[in-house]
């Protein structure tokens, strides 16, 4: 069955083209771009809020964008078990918006960093990485100024004890050390989902790396594994 | 009337710049510095007799992120 995925624009988004792309698969996705001052189009399977500047990261990142009008029905989604994907900026949104736990800061060294890192897909309890092996390496690319992931100690256990950390920052072998982690975050987080498993939140990019020509595309899996 | 309210990344939490701000004033032979705080500051021109609660709301639901950030509100003289 063709499922329905709806990419967010806000005002300062600039990764929804690549996002699109990635999956304009005939037959088996069928791919719209949502305005974010439009309520979210009923019948979506899946809500990407993509990687950009939305609102030029006034006051902190993702913040303002929580209160467009679409994200009302994002909510909504969410709560109703909708599937719902973040990536940078829209990781940033889904933890200002509190969808996610914990939050951004800036990263440790204060340097933006734009690269291509190595994650590791961790023991999730997620329909978003459960159908990849989990210890799998993938070369993805970040480019943020805000992704030191943090949240309180308790938090944290939280994560660990319900599967809820999808991707940890590692080397290319899948080793996870002070060197393989590009900003700082707390246990080298790179991504997580909610409780239920049907939201996540990532730093890295992996739409932009979803074609050969382009250096790779490996970041195609992550995107397509909840429809497995 | 005006309220200054004052957001600092939650003690505790890495706060890099601050460090870094630290580390220059030592440079330039400041001994006497124990350490640096960077925060934001706001002032908020407000309807006259308004409540220090609802501008704690305004921290709450926008100007501060709870999870990492504390906040400190004082009226100032207008």
């Amino acid at each position: 069955m063709v499922k329905r995925v709806g990419v967010v624009v806000f005002p300062g988004t600039n990764c929804e083209q690549e996002t699109i792309r990635a999956f304009s698969v005939p037959g088996q996705y069928e791919v719209t771009e949502v305005w974010y001052d439009n309520p979210l189009p009923s019948g979506l399977d899946l809500v990407i809020l993509p990687g950009g500047w939305s609102y030029g990261d006034t006051l902190r990142a993702g913040t303002i964008a929580r209160f467009s009008k679409v994200m009302t029905g994002i909510v909504e989604h969410a709560k109703a078990g909708g599937f719902v994907l973040g990536i940078c900026n829209g990781f940033q949104i889904l933890t200002e918006s509190g969808l996610l736990p914990g939050a951004l800061a800036r990263n440790e060294h204060l340097r933006f960093r734009c690269e291509v890192v190595h994650c590791r897909v961790e023991q999730c309890n997620s329909p978003f990485v459960q159908s990849i092996k989990s210890g799998s390496v993938y070369p993805l690319p970040i480019a943020h100024g805000e992704g030191r992931y943090v949240a309180d100690e308790k938090t944290l256990e939280r994560l660990e004890a319900n599967g809820q950390i999808a991707l940890r920052y590692s080397s290319p072998r899948g080793i996870t050390t002070n060197k393989s982690n590009p900003n700082g975050s707390l246990r080298n987080i790179a991504g997580i989902v909610n409780r239920d498993g049907n939201v996540m939140g990532l730093m890295p990019h992996p739409e932009r790396r979803a074609n050969a020509i382009t250096g790779g595309d490996e970041g195609l899996a992550l995107l397509h594994a909840w429809s497995k | 009337m005006v309220y200054e309210v004052r957001i600092f990344l939650k003690d505790g939490l890495l706060d890099p710049q601050a460090t870094t701000i630290e580390n220059a004033l030592k440079r330039l032979q400041f001994s006497e510095l124990n350490s640096v705080r960077l925060g934001r500051t706001f002032l908020l021109t407000v309807e006259p007799y308004t409540p220090l609660e609802r501008i704690q709301e305004m921290c709450k639901q926008l100007l501060a992120n709870p999870v990492m950030e504390r906040y400190e509100i004082r009226e100032v003289p207008s």
